[in-house]
């Protein structure tokens, strides 16, 4: 998929792609996750945060606020983590996970995609909540009130390994698209399965801000300052706007009652842009009006990556993005390594939605161009949910945070490695996918369905 | 089918491009009759031939690294030798002349270079804008008169990152639009200034044919035919009803005496289908769902032609007795599904499934991005499987893309596999080649290193890049 990060954002709901690791497996002996003989019919979600108290001993455990413990324990309870280390007491009644030889880490984060939002994404009307065409409806515009927990996408990426996502809009009626969400894959619904929202409101500028505002990269700027003024206007004049005493604004009143918390500070501006010029702009926007900023896809961020830095601007970044397009012809493999070493905070995303579980895929590839492994890692977890302001319950095994837990057979960066268990809040996931079942039916030729 | 999703949501654009390609291809000058056999029809003269010409090499040998022929068991510090662009030897030793250049390979990997039944670099380049859609021709749901070698810009960018990933050969394809979407072209991935510079010698044309959606979708959008997927068959069926006159046409001519007061028209369209009835072109049929395959086998045992792959095949799970049994390959993603919903019963263990089967599994790409990291893709693949409880190994994976894809292309008497005698097409990894931490350090294509990660002057660099890139954007 040839498309920029933020143009793919555009394209109607996302549609729009050294050294030999020491760890490289051979097939397990045993299939990690023998298949069952018969189907089984999918299981209703189970209610969050169940009791179950659970030790997984004998791991070698990343708990990404600390260093790696090897053959540590982990113990969960009521949806959290109650204790974790090398000498842990596996309490009387847990039930015990031998996890020796395995890998734990904290549950992925991939910060952008379209899970819950999208069921097929193209010429299935109805399936795809991602994008408005609307005019006139661009900051209120909210993906929580589309969110479907019982879709099959999220079941089929939780098995990966990435248990939370941020769900983006992708509209196209205006540069402001409307406001992200944090969520857990768990299958409860919302809100129990919103863990912030907005977590920001998403702008276009570049190529994809011009394709909204009629092909201009400064009309896309024009349009976002006419927003944040009138946002400003607005606030100070609020009565006199509700009783017609007050100017007409270019946004609805529900677009400026959402970009309030923005021109505050208290909300995220995640702008997706690409070229150099565009995140500089980006950066002086924020520095003018006090926003609290994000660029999202940044390509070539690393050209830029010292005032990002000097700004303390966090990125969004896609590792696998090196064609050369005219928003992007910095577009480099080294991005993310590139940033982290000038000192940004980064987190990865998949920029997917069926294909969000190859956010590990792309840590992988990061890696392997000059990311350090640990700011990988972090940078799907603990790094990431600080983007996002959900640190506080999830991204690092600690006590008190969110039991969100993944056994890896190993490396979880690596291609052959299997997610084997999958914990969120303290509640071992199903491995049923629709894929499974699908699998299941055709697994064997001689009692296929007859042709 | 993601890449050609949204090029149609840029549909008016599109279209004035593909209209600007037709215009070119009609200035073309009128090819020679060729003389032909007398029972065939007109077979497209020389003009379009390749003329490739392998890049200078030297006598190379790699030694100690572990080798993935394609075309038996792994050789474990083992030896290979590269001589007038061929294989010569390869195994636990062999035997170099005194002034080879030795590559000591230790920790290394060494795999035939990687074949790509599916891509659309050149046609659809880097940068992507409007100026170079020239993927599609959708201007009638039957171009079999087009040839997706008069679209590829040789400039394109994306060739050298393709390199990078170790991709020596691939079928350039037209989209997906059409029923027929025109000539694949199969070329081998060095620089040149013209595509019939790139074009492998003496490989066959495919001819693109789509299921499903997309023509459904771009024509009857347009309130013309074909509207649902019957309407794909009967365009189809009309057509190679049309190509068999065609052929029979040709044929009475000849067997006439060959007056010339009495020779047929030519028709670029129907040559190229009736090139398909001949058994010279080869079908590649974007394809996803079961069922829609198994019509298309219907389709050409009613015609007599034979489908060399399926492409994107989805649900090539669901019938790969059926593909095994008609000695078709499938040429598959690794874990694409859902983006529609002919590819939302997309399973990541389709591959290892219809390899089990016994038939041709293919990873392709389909994708700039993918064809940099086919690898990778197969990897997961490999990982599928086994967590199906299939018994494959790298052994199995290696096949998926080299030596198969090379079959589908009709290309493997001469590639896809380290063999003495074979096209010395070679990879040196820098490790296991399904890690997602290795990377193709070396790059032969007939014996001659075409790309060298370690030294920035063996690696091509596209016109396009001069000037415009940054200093120091690495890959």
């Amino acid at each position: 998929m040839r498309l920029t990060l933020a143009s793919s954002l555009v394209a109607s709901s996302l549609i729009a792609s050294a050294a030999l690791h020491a760890g490289a497996q051979q097939p397990p002996s045993k299939p990690a996750q023998p298949v069952a003989t018969k189907p089984a019919p999918p299981r209703p979600p189970q209610p969050a945060a169940s009791g179950e108290t659970i030790a997984i001993t004998g791991a070698r455990i990343h708990p990404v606020s600390g260093p790696v413990i090897d053959k540590g324990t982990v113990v969960v309870s009521g949806g959290r983590i109650l204790a974790v280390g090398s000498n842990v007491q596996v309490p009387a009644g847990a039930r015990t996970i031998d996890a020796a030889g395995k890998v734990v880490t904290p549950g992925f984060l991939d910060s952008s995609t379209q899970v819950g939002i999208v069921e097929v994404s193209l010429s299935a009307d109805g399936t795809a909540d991602g994008a408005s065409t609307e005019k006139g409806l661009s900051a209120a515009f909210n993906v929580v009130d589309a969110f479907n927990p019982n879709s099959t996408v999220l079941p089929v990426t939780r098995v990966e390994g990435v248990t939370r996502t941020v769900v983006m809009p992708a509209g196209t009626g205006h540069v402001l698209i409307g406001q992200a969400a944090v969520i857990d894959l768990s299958g409860a619904h919302a809100p129990a399965s919103v863990h912030r929202t907005p977590a920001a409101m998403v702008a276009l500028l570049g190529e994809a801000g011009a394709a909204v505002t009629g092909g201009s990269r400064a009309s896309a700027m024009l349009r976002l300052r006419e927003s944040l003024q009138d946002t400003r206007d607005y606030l100070a004049n609020r009565a006199a706007y509700n009783t017609a005493q007050r100017r007409d604004y270019a946004l609805s009143r529900l677009d400026l009652e959402a970009l309030a918390p923005v021109v505050r500070g208290e909300v995220p501006l995640a702008i997706q842009a690409n070229r150099a010029s565009d995140l500089l702009a980006a950066m002086r926007l924020a520095e003018e009006y006090k926003l609290r900023l994000i660029l999202v896809g940044a390509s070539e961020g690393w050209m830029v990556a010292d005032e990002i830095a000097r700004h303390k601007v966090p990125v969004i970044v896609k590792p696998l993005t090196n064609l050369p397009n005219f928003d992007s012809l910095g577009a480099t493999l080294e991005n993310p390594g590139r940033l982290v070493k000038a000192g940004v905070d980064i987190a990865l995303a998949s920029f997917e939605t069926h294909r969000s579980g190859t956010l590990r895929q792309e840590g992988g590839n990061a890696i392997a161009y000059g990311l350090d492994r640990g700011a990988a890692l972090s940078a799907v977890t603990l790094g990431a949910a600080r983007i996002w302001g959900v640190a506080d319950r999830f991204g690092s095994i600690e006590p008190g945070k969110d039991a969100d837990l993944v056994v890896w057979s190993g490396d979880p960066f690596e291609l052959t490695t299997t997610a084997e268990r999958v914990f969120i809040q303290g509640r071992e996931m199903p491995k049923d996918t629709r894929q499974r079942q699908l699998l299941e039916r055709y697994r064997d030729v001689k009692t296929m369905p007859r042709r | 089918m993601r890449l050609r999703v949204f090029r149609w949501g840029l549909s008016v654009a599109v279209v004035v491009a593909a209209a600007i390609a037709g215009e070119r291809a009609a200035s073309v000058q009128a090819v020679p009759q060729s003389t032909g056999t007398a029972a065939q029809a007109p077979k497209p003269a020389n003009a379009y031939d390749s003329t490739y010409q392998p890049l200078p090499s030297r006598p190379t040998v790699i030694r100690n690294a572990t080798i993935l022929t394609a075309a038996g068991p792994a050789i474990e510090r083992g030896a290979i030798l590269l001589q007038d662009g061929r294989v010569t030897a390869v195994g636990q030793t062999v035997n170099a002349p005194a002034d080879a250049v030795s590559i000591d390979a230790g920790g290394k990997w060494v795999t035939p270079g990687i074949i790509d039944t599916h891509s659309h670099l050149g046609v659809y380049p880097s940068p992507g804008v409007e100026a170079h859609q020239d993927g599609n021709e959708m201007s009638s749901p039957n171009t079999a008169e087009v040839s997706a070698e008069h679209s590829i810009w040789p400039q394109d960018p994306q060739f050298d990152l393709a390199l990078a990933g170790g991709v020596t050969s691939m079928q350039l394809l037209p989209g997906s639009a059409n029923l027929f979407g025109g000539r694949g072209v199969t070329v081998k991935n060095v620089p040149t200034r013209t595509p019939e510079g790139m074009k492998f010698p003496g490989a066959p044309y495919g001819l693109k044919m789509a299921c499903g959606e997309n023509p459904k979708r771009v024509y009857g959008q347009r309130n013309t035919a074909p509207s649902t997927r019957m309407g794909n068959v009967a365009g189809y069926r009309r057509a190679w009803q049309s190509a068999k006159e065609y052929r029979d046409r040709w044929r009475r001519w000849r067997d006439a005496g060959m007056d010339e007061e009495k020779r047929p028209d030519r028709n670029l369209q129907l040559e190229t289908l009736a090139g398909v009835l001949d058994g010279e072109i080869r079908v590649h049929n974007h394809c996803y769902r079961a069922d829609e395959m198994a019509i298309m086998i219907n389709v050409a045992k009613e015609f007599g032609y034979k489908i060399a792959s399926f492409h994107h095949a989805v649900e090539a799970y669901k019938v790969r007795d059926l593909l095994a049994e008609n000695n078709i390959c499938a040429s598959m993603w690794s874990d694409w599904w859902g983006f529609k919903l002919e590819a939302f019963d997309g399973i990541q263990a389709n591959i290892p499934l219809v390899h089990e089967a016994g038939a041709c599994a293919i990873v392709h790409s389909d994708s700039a991005d993918g064809i940099q990291r086919l690898n990778q893709e197969a990897a997961k693949s490999m990982r599928a499987g086994w967590e199906a409880g299939i018994k494959i190994d790298r052994v199995d994976a290696i096949r998926w893309l080299t030596i198969n894809p090379a079959r589908a292309l009709g290309i493997d008497k001469w590639t896809g596999s380290l063999e003495q005698g074979k096209n010395a097409d070679v990879v040196i990894w820098s490790g296991d080649p399904f890690s997602v931490y290795s990377r193709a350090e070396q790059v032969f294509i007939d014996g001659a290193l075409v790309y060298d990660r370690n030294d920035a002057s063996r690696q091509p660099r596209r016109d396009f890049t001069l000037g415009i890139l940054p200093t120091g954007v690495g890959r």
